[in-house]
């Protein structure tokens, strides 16, 4: 069968250069960069070359930079160093109800245990509004986390104007830009950005390593204790191959930005206006503004059918494809941002998220295109909600769903 | 027999049985796809009890049924039922205890997840069948289905499967039905199925360490609830903290002082009452029963059938009359003890299921003992 990949926001295949690069270190070049001899020193010039490579994808310095295992753990690492480190300043956290659930949980954990959280709402498109953020800041807020890009529906936040805003409020800004970093620029000085998160493997690098951005003379809590790696910002012998992979990934990434866009936002852009046109009874999920979604992401919520059905359908066909969040223990649970942008709950439950990436094809995009109308009105032809609205009068999903 | 060339769906647990289900379509040529239902959140339990083990479907065993997929190189799909298994099993168990009734929630499960939810996601997938371990038979006579037992008479479990419909019935089968157990672990061994078998608990999937009293106030909270226990004659023996802490038949925990041994013979939830007896108080001559799905046509008159009153009973020859509201009266030829509202109450002719409803009310007010409370 032939397999369509459209789950990049997910995780991505690691680049073919990206993988020629790493191997020396599982062979010949095996030594722990904190030894001073020869195998050692092989390896730590190695570490330093990824560290300007990521830098310079964000405008950093290499000394900003820190290996970490995960975009889990740099935000985590992010929102609890932060409130632990300015823990007399104040206790107060500003972030949205549509994050990641890295940092949502982790700030709904530290409300747990104290600390006052601000959950910013979001639109029927999921933007924020940026008077609600002013209003949420008090003498006691210390840390401002807004995701750089939405993970399901790709919606772009205006990060340069809450930089300007917390700058002006001197408060610390995080920003998870797992999503949007090799989408789309990314500038860390442009935006004043304290603390800005990059996993690995959404951009062709493997699972097991990403870094965080740390503004120089941001003091943080640490809480990896061990050795010294990482300016003692962060224990344990660094992942030497995955940390080499991520710096070639994100130098690709650098040099293939304006093509990438171009190529895989043409190729969405088909996806979206075909599914448009030949599907009738959907709602897009997320800002209709296209030039304010990440290029690669479509969200869309089929009425009358279930999420779980229409992806366990696409995969028959070989077409990976997601709903929510694939992060909670491979089931597939209804999302939070959808709940966030109040999406009506059945439309919730359908919507359905492709996510394209370098390596898509037009002639993927078409096979979806022929797979997917007749299969959403197969399932609507098996649903009770869909024949009830065809005959029923009244029948209440039919009033929320939006005709475009 | 299912032939092959056929998709199927397989509800798989991880166990030994659903794995062998699973092995054996393969071998036989069908396109398996395995499915596992997620019907509770165990982080949340076990965060504050502890591991849970021994029971049916905790998460673990969504990984096992993973596991098991993966050796047998078919597609494998979770699918999150948790909403509907708190609104549907949950919701109804916690009721009918607090109702003074004491519920079966794996007929209720098999009843609205695995034969309506899980079935309908089978059928979306243009599978031909559901197919489940299950040890029951499905046998087409003159285009019906009838539903009968499994030849392993100690694992028989059509008792769990009475409220399947003709219509369900096309659509799922039950291949271990014409096996043992043994011949089961036969085909595992053969098929080289690296599946421990679990100790097979008695508990429900959702109370594993089997205290449901905990598990009812940690879901429903625990208020005012006290109340007297009562003996048959009418004395009050002592005091109560919830009817819902009681089940009919049970002796132990009472904390009553009498010269014989006592048990819960009737529980009344309105008026907070337990009302306990020597043991032959627990006999009744015979029960109500609603709810009742026929897998034969609708009996229109008194019928002659063997009713199962709880899973291990060794079903007693009754009379079954129908009522004018659908509901059921059943008379047993000989006594039965136990008969406790809220059990499924399943009618046989022989192997056959005929039909089965929901235990509302033993005969106990009409026995002539002298219960005025209840």
């Amino acid at each position: 069968m032939n397999r369509i990949y459209l789950d990049y926001n997910a995780t991505s295949p690691v680049r073919p250069e990206v993988l020629e690069v790493m191997l020396p270190f599982y062979k010949e070049q095996f030594g722990n960069p904190s030894s001073v001899h020869w195998a050692g020193r092989q390896v730590s010039g190695a570490l330093e070359k990824a560290r300007e490579q990521v830098a310079a994808l964000i405008n950093a310095s290499p000394a900003e930079i820190v290996f970490v295992s995960c975009g889990s753990e740099g935000d985590n690492m992010a929102i609890k160093g932060t409130l632990t480190a300015l823990k007399g300043k104040g206790n107060h956290v500003i972030t949205t109800a549509v994050e990641h659930p890295a940092v949502l949980e982790t700030c709904e954990a530290l409300a747990k245990e104290g600390y006052d959280v601000t959950f910013l709402p979001v639109d029927k498109d999921g933007q924020l509004d940026l008077a609600d953020l002013e209003k949420a800041i008090t003498d006691k807020t210390v840390l401002i986390s807004v995701m750089w890009a939405n993970n399901e529906t790709g919606n772009i936040y205006p990060i340069e104007e809450i930089g300007k805003i917390a700058k002006k409020y001197n408060i610390r800004f995080h920003t998870d830009a797992v999503q949007a970093v090799g989408k789309i620029p990314v500038d860390v000085q442009k935006a004043n950005v304290d603390l800005l998160v990059i996993s690995g493997h959404k951009i062709g690098a493997p699972k097991g390593v990403g870094a965080i951005y740390i503004r120089r003379g941001t003091r943080m809590a640490t809480f990896l204790h061990g050795g010294h790696q990482e300016r003692n910002r962060r224990a344990g012998t660094q992942n030497v191959a995955g940390i080499v992979g991520l710096g070639k990934a994100c130098e690709i990434a650098g040099a293939e930005l304006d093509d990438y866009y171009k190529r895989v936002r043409l190729l969405r852009d088909r996806l979206e206006d075909g599914i448009l046109s030949q599907v009738p009874d959907i709602k897009l999920n997320g800002t209709p503004d296209r030039d304010q979604r990440l290029p690669n992401t479509l969200n869309v919520s089929f009425a009358y059918i279930e999420g779980e059905s229409l992806l366990l359908n696409l995969d028959m066909f070989g077409i990976a494809a997601s709903s929510g969040s694939a992060c909670t223990s491979g089931s597939l649970e209804p999302s939070h941002v959808m709940g966030a942008m109040c999406v009506e709950v059945t439309l919730a439950h359908s919507s359905t998220r492709f996510s394209l990436g370098p390596e898509t094809t037009a002639e993927d995009i078409d096979k979806v295109l022929e797979v997917l109308p007749a299969t959403v009105q197969r399932l609507r032809d098996m649903s009770p909600l869909y024949n009830c609205g065809r005959t029923a009068e009244g029948c209440e999903t039919c009033e929320t769903v939006r005709r475009i | 027999m299912i032939e092959p060339g056929k998709r199927v769906v397989v509800a798989m647990s991880g166990g030994v049985d659903s794995s062998v289900a699973a092995a054996l379509l393969k071998e036989q040529g069908c396109e398996v796809i395995g499915m596992t239902m997620q019907i509770w959140d165990y982080s949340k339990f076990t965060a504050d009890h502890g591991e849970s083990s021994g029971s049916c479907c905790s998460l673990d065993d969504v990984y096992d049924a993973r596991r098991v997929a993966e050796s047998l190189d078919i597609p494998f799909y979770v699918v999150n039922f948790e909403k509907q298994f708190e609104k549907e099993v949950i919701d109804r168990f916690c009721d009918d205890y607090f109702k003074g009734l004491t519920p079966n929630p794996c007929v209720v499960c098999n009843q609205v997840l695995k034969f309506e939810v899980l079935l309908r996601r089978a059928r979306e997938l243009q599978a031909d069948y559901l197919v489940t371990g299950h040890y029951a038979q499905l046998v087409r006579k003159d285009g019906f289905f009838a539903l009968e037992k499994g030849r392993d008479r100690n694992k028989d479990q059509s008792y769990f499967l009475f409220t399947l419909t003709q219509e369900q019935m096309q659509y799922v089968r039950f291949p271990l039905g014409g096996m043992t157990k043994e011949q089961v672990r036969g085909h595992a061994v053969r098929l080289g199925l690296n599946v421990a078998e679990k100790p097979e608990s008695q508990d429900i999937c959702f109370v594993p360490d089997g205290d449901y009293v905990r598990f009812l106030e940690e879901q429903r909270g625990s208020g005012a609830m006290n109340g007297d226990i009562v003996h048959v004659d009418g004395q009050v023996l002592g005091t109560h903290l919830g009817t819902y802490r009681y089940t009919i038949g049970q002796r132990r925990g009472l904390g009553l002082s009498w010269p014989h041994p006592l048990y819960v013979v009737g529980i009344d939830a309105l008026k907070r009452k337990v009302l306990v007896g020597e043991k032959h108080c627990l006999v009744v001559y015979h029960c109500y029963v609603d709810d009742i799905n026929w897998l034969i046509d609708a009996p229109e008159r008194d019928i002659e059938a063997a009713c199962r009153i709880r899973y291990r009973h060794q079903e007693a020859p009754s009379l079954i009359t129908v009522l004018d509201d659908g509901s059921a009266r059943v008379d047993f030829y000989e006594p039965q003890s136990g008969v406790t509202p809220g059990q499924a109450a399943v009618f046989y002719a022989g192997d056959r299921v005929l039909g089965g409803g929901w235990i509302r009310e033993s005969g106990m007010r009409d026995e002539g003992h002298d219960f005025e409370d209840l």
